[in-house]
């Protein structure tokens, strides 16, 4: 098992170590020859999302990465990540996100709640984070919601967050996604 | 689960790595910069080149403008106070800005003492020229480091002398055993508990990022070489010929650093560099200010 972690610009290095402790290979995608390795997933990491689209687009990497989502190479997007995914953006979940939803750093927060298919008292780190407005088809699916929102969905293998396991010990979530990777 | 505003502030910043953060004096420029691929920018007065010319006292900017800036833009609002002043890092704090920088090129509020950035909910980014005072900082509070450079200059010379000697001083800490980190602590001027950390990690509790005389494409990429996780670019970009074209150049040369192809393509046609001074023609040292 490989999985790709698009290294462009954010948090990729903690989601590589979250990998690296299930004991899994990982390789950064900095640019569009990178993105020709074999591998079994993706993975968006957090960060700015307008710096990540545009130097997606720049490289290059934007189709190529589109195109692979859609036929079916499973990807685990958290927070910007999440943003990438949406509509809009690379627009291959069925999800409207709000960016900043909860407004500028002084509203990043903690939680812990249940995640539907990954477990009860999951911890939750909102970084200046977005959260779901609206799932607009049923192909997708929501797995959680705080405070009313949703925070969490997955959409055939792909699977999105507002929050970020990859900054907490748990490595429930990547364990999950790396089951979507394999069946 | 309790909300650790600390490991929050840490974390934001641990967001903002491999990109590229930018000084900007109005909205406009707050635009280009996002537009271009800025992860953050730092909204100020005038930018650092200018207020070594104009000289004088330089304080925290016009609340008004910041909040021009806030409005503008969609990544996160960094603003800069002064150096130990407790009341415009409120202020700053109030207007609910992501990031306060307790900065050098500001002229000090105190001589003696930086802000206890604990007391604060908002995060603070602090200036270090090595290991011991970029140790002193976090234990102050601070959630982020940045080399001091010599701002302002357009010379890298000072942010790399800066950068590699904390990269050394790391590894020294890592090389020693365990009995000789109380001494290294002492030496440090810095809390041993810190101390030990970096021993058993290599690396800061806090991202690290590179400041002071980033002007190119291939300056960007230096600084990413020898160990920085991102770079400020203050006057640089503004301060040049084409800033919307430098500027996206910087963010991609911070990406891709080590395809030298690439850099040197990103180096093409940018058209005038902003002049600089050399380090030893100035007067003001600004780097030598809050120890």
């Amino acid at each position: 098992m490989r999985i790709a972690v698009l290294a462009l610009q954010g948090a990729f290095i903690e989601h590589e170590q979250a990998l690296q402790r299930l004991g899994v290979e990982s390789f950064e995608v900095r640019q569009k020859k990178d993105w020709l390795q074999s591998k079994d997933g993706l993975i968006l990491p957090g960060g700015e999302s307008t710096v990540q689209m545009r130097l997606l687009r720049e490289l290059s990497l934007l189709e190529p990465i589109r195109q692979d989502i859609l036929n079916g190479l499973p990807v685990f997007g958290t927070c910007a990540g999440m943003i990438l995914l949406s509509q809009g953006h690379l627009g291959t979940m069925d999800i409207r996100v709000r960016r900043n939803a909860y407004g500028r750093q002084l509203g990043s927060f903690n939680a812990v709640g249940k995640v539907a298919e990954v477990g009860d008292n999951i911890p939750m780190t909102f970084i200046r984070a977005p959260y779901i407005e609206e799932i607009l088809s049923d192909k997708c699916r929501l797995l959680a919601e705080v405070d009313g929102n949703i925070v969490a969905a997955r959409q055939g293998n792909q699977l999105a967050t507002a929050f970020h396991p990859e900054l907490t010990s748990d490595i429930r979530f990547h364990r999950y996604f790396l089951k979507l990777t394999s069946s | 689960m309790e909300t650790n505003r600390q490991d929050l502030n840490r974390q934001l910043a641990q967001m903002l790595k491999g990109g590229v953060i930018m000084d900007v004096t109005t909205p406009e420029q707050a635009r280009i910069a996002e537009a271009a691929g800025a992860c953050a920018v730092m909204a100020l007065e005038r930018i650092p080149a200018d207020i070594r010319a104009a000289g004088g006292v330089s304080r925290m900017s016009d609340p008004k403008m910041i909040r021009g800036i806030q409005d503008a833009v969609s990544i996160p609002v960094m603003a800069k106070c002064r150096i130990g002043h407790i009341a415009e890092a409120q202020i700053l704090e109030a207007i609910e800005i992501d990031y306060i920088d307790e900065s050098e090129v500001l002229s000090p509020a105190d001589n003696i003492y930086h802000i206890d950035k604990t007391k604060f909910k908002v995060p603070f980014v602090c200036g270090a020229k090595n290991l011991g005072e970029a140790l002193r900082r976090i234990a102050e509070g601070a959630t982020m480091i940045r080399t001091k450079g010599e701002p302002g200059t357009g010379d890298v010379v000072q942010a790399v002398s800066h950068m590699r000697l904390m990269q050394s001083e790391i590894r020294r800490l890592v090389s020693m055993s365990e009995d000789e980190l109380y001494e290294a602590a002492k030496q440090l001027q810095a809390p041993y508990e810190l101390v030990r950390y970096v021993h058993e990690n290599g690396k800061l509790p806090v991202v690290n990022f590179a400041a002071g005389g980033v002007a190119t494409p291939a300056d960007a990429a230096l600084m990413m070489q020898l160990g920085a996780e991102g770079v400020f670019v203050g006057s640089g970009i503004f301060k040049s010929g084409n800033p919307a074209k430098r500027a996206a150049a910087i963010v991609q040369a911070v990406t891709n650093y080590k395809d030298t192809k690439l850099l040197a393509e990103l180096s093409e046609d940018l058209g005038e560099a902003m002049v600089g001074i050399n380090e030893h023609e100035i007067e003001l040292l600004m780097a030598e200010r809050g120890k």
